[in-house]
């Protein structure tokens, strides 16, 4: 009979958890009503490694190049609010040099990170170009992490109380030539999407998330300031010296798909200005704080977040005085900005479904642990 | 008026269009051509680990204190040693290092006292078995020696 074809019953699918456009390992239960999508349940742990669980086995220095597991995009953010936690609980801080450095390195991952994002949300929109070129710009940000600390994407850039490494020769020039050659490209990338019609019509009013619901949420990073809250914890609660750089902090007005990618862009010019100023303003000087070479903290908790590419990433961290943490509790920004999805996604289509997660810029490794 | 004209036009596509255009320069070719060419990685790259010898000699620099195996998160090194009788020396008989399990976070590196232990700028591990990744004293102190093909 011609009811039993044209079923208009709900029909629940699977996106995930390898779909290429979820960007990791995340399945998503969508339950549609033909094209519109009328609730998605995330189901996550597939990339779960209990990183939490390692530190409480692990000395406060061993467990540092674990965090840069979390957000293999944005590793050395991660690495910054360890070493920010720890040095809280020990009482030290790092030197006046170290901490130009550190935020030299976090905004250039910072623009990095941003670039996989934009290179990849392109790509699920169905614009191949742009990845290749965002993959060739971050290739020069990788360089320069390598130059300093031998590694690419899992940097173990800072320790506990300052850095390891002091930079290299031409250090600062390579930051500076990064910084002019990039910012024609971000001019150009936009020149490539922003003013496309298939990029506005698939990223306009799509995907809308107000600033209440953000904040109800605990939605962090670049989708609350997209809603048009100028939050932004470099500025709010500034830590590793961020009080002294001249920044603005970009903020967008419909908190939908397009202004998440305009709010992105600006960001990475912003962080430019940052670098600037940050390596004319590098002193000389130790670039390591007098820390025990043993780290026992005394007993007590402590609570730091900084501004993640993502959000605001925070680490609270208890010691009971040994050389171990007693538990560490990590706040991604992805996993709690991803509970928002289903309240972005309802009533939406399929197709914008992707957009969405894609907006949503999250990193598996972060929302698992 | 102007919208419409640039909407019949697909101005905007066109504009696209031209960035990729330009984009085909050889100068923003940055592919690399390995394993024909292989990449200059950085001098502090943490790639395959190595025993450093004395040059002179051949002999180990490893004191066998044991720094570097406390300090590894993933206690992947074991330092074999033995007190030799006459000395009263301790002399390094073997060195495991696993490098199926290592990180590369340069922490063993940083522990070493007498700049034995390094990691190297040398980054083609693969192998074909798990036993492989295993790498003892002899492996540590020649370092990996990946095949060089010919074209
Ligand atoms: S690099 Fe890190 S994980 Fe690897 S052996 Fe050294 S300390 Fe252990
Ligand atoms: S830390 Fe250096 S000297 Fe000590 S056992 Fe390890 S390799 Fe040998």
């Amino acid at each position: 009979m011609a009811e039993t074809y044209l079923d208009s019953t709900e029909l629940v699918l699977n996106m995930g958890p390898q779909h290429p456009s979820t960007h990791g390992v995340l399945r998503v239960i969508v339950k549609l009503d033909g094209e519109k999508v009328l609730g998605t349940d995330c189901v996550i742990g597939y990339l779960h490694r209990g990183v939490e669980k390692i530190a409480e086995n692990r000395t406060y220095t061993q467990f540092a190049p674990y965090v840069d597991r979390m957000d293999y995009v944005a590793s050395v953010s991660n690495g910054l609010g360890y070493c920010l936690a720890v040095e809280k609980l020990l009482g030290v801080e790092a030197t006046p040099r170290a901490q130009v450095v550190r935020v030299i390195l976090t905004e250039l991952n910072r623009i990095a990170s941003h670039l996989l994002w934009l290179g990849t949300h392109a790509l699920d929109i169905g614009a191949i170009t742009p990845l290749f070129y965002c993959m060739r710009e971050r290739e020069y940000v990788l360089n320069i992490l390598e130059k300093y600390c031998g590694a690419r994407l899992t940097t173990h850039a800072f320790r506990i109380g300052g850095l390891q490494y002091e930079t290299y020769e031409g250090f600062e020039q390579e930051c500076l030539a990064f910084c002019d050659m990039f910012l024609p490209k971000a001019d150009e990338y936009e020149e490539l999407l922003t003013g496309n019609r298939i990029w506005v019509e698939r990223m306009r009013g799509v995907g809308i998330l107000s600033a209440a619901d953000c904040k109800a949420y605990g939605v962090t990073g670049p989708m609350i300031r997209a809603a048009g809250e100028k939050w932004d914890l470099r500025k709010a609660q500034p830590y590793s010296g961020y009080q002294n750089y001249d920044f603005d902090i970009p903020t967008g007005e419909f908190g939908d798909n397009f202004d998440r990618y305009l709010v992105r862009m600006e960001e990475m010019r912003q962080s430019v200005r940052i670098v600037r100023q940050a390596v004319a303003a590098l002193p000389a000087g130790p670039i390591m704080a007098k820390v025990p070479k043993v780290i026992k903290p005394p007993v007590g908790e402590v609570y730091v977040s900084i501004e993640a590419p993502k959000g605001e990433l925070g680490y609270y961290i208890v010691s009971d005085g040994s050389t171990q943490p007693y538990r560490v509790r990590v706040r991604p920004p992805s996993f709690v900005n991803l509970q928002a999805l289903d309240k972005m996604a309802k009533g939406c289509l399929v197709a914008d479904l992707v957009a969405i997660i894609g907006t949503t810029d999250i990193v598996l490794g972060e929302v698992d642990r | 008026m102007k919208k419409l004209l640039r909407k019949i036009f697909l101005a905007d596509l066109l504009e696209g269009l031209w960035v990729t255009f330009r984009n085909q320069d050889p100068k923003y070719i940055v592919t690399e051509q390995y394993p024909f060419a292989r990449p200059k990685v950085g001098e502090r790259y943490r790639g395959a680990p190595r025993l450093n010898t004395n040059p002179e000699n051949g002999e180990t620099l490893c004191i066998s204190c044991d720094l570097c195996a406390l300090a590894c998160p993933e206690n992947l090194i074991v330092v074999g040693w033995e007190r030799n009788a006459q000395t009263k020396r301790k002399e390094l008989v073997n060195f495991t290092y696993d490098t199926s399990r290592c990180m590369f976070c340069g922490l063993c590196e940083d522990a070493c006292p007498v700049d034995c232990l390094e990691l190297t700028q040398d980054f083609e591990l693969a192998n074909y078995s798990r036993d492989g990744a295993i790498w003892d004293r002899q492996m540590l102190e020649e370092g990996p020696k990946p095949a060089r093909y010919k074209f």
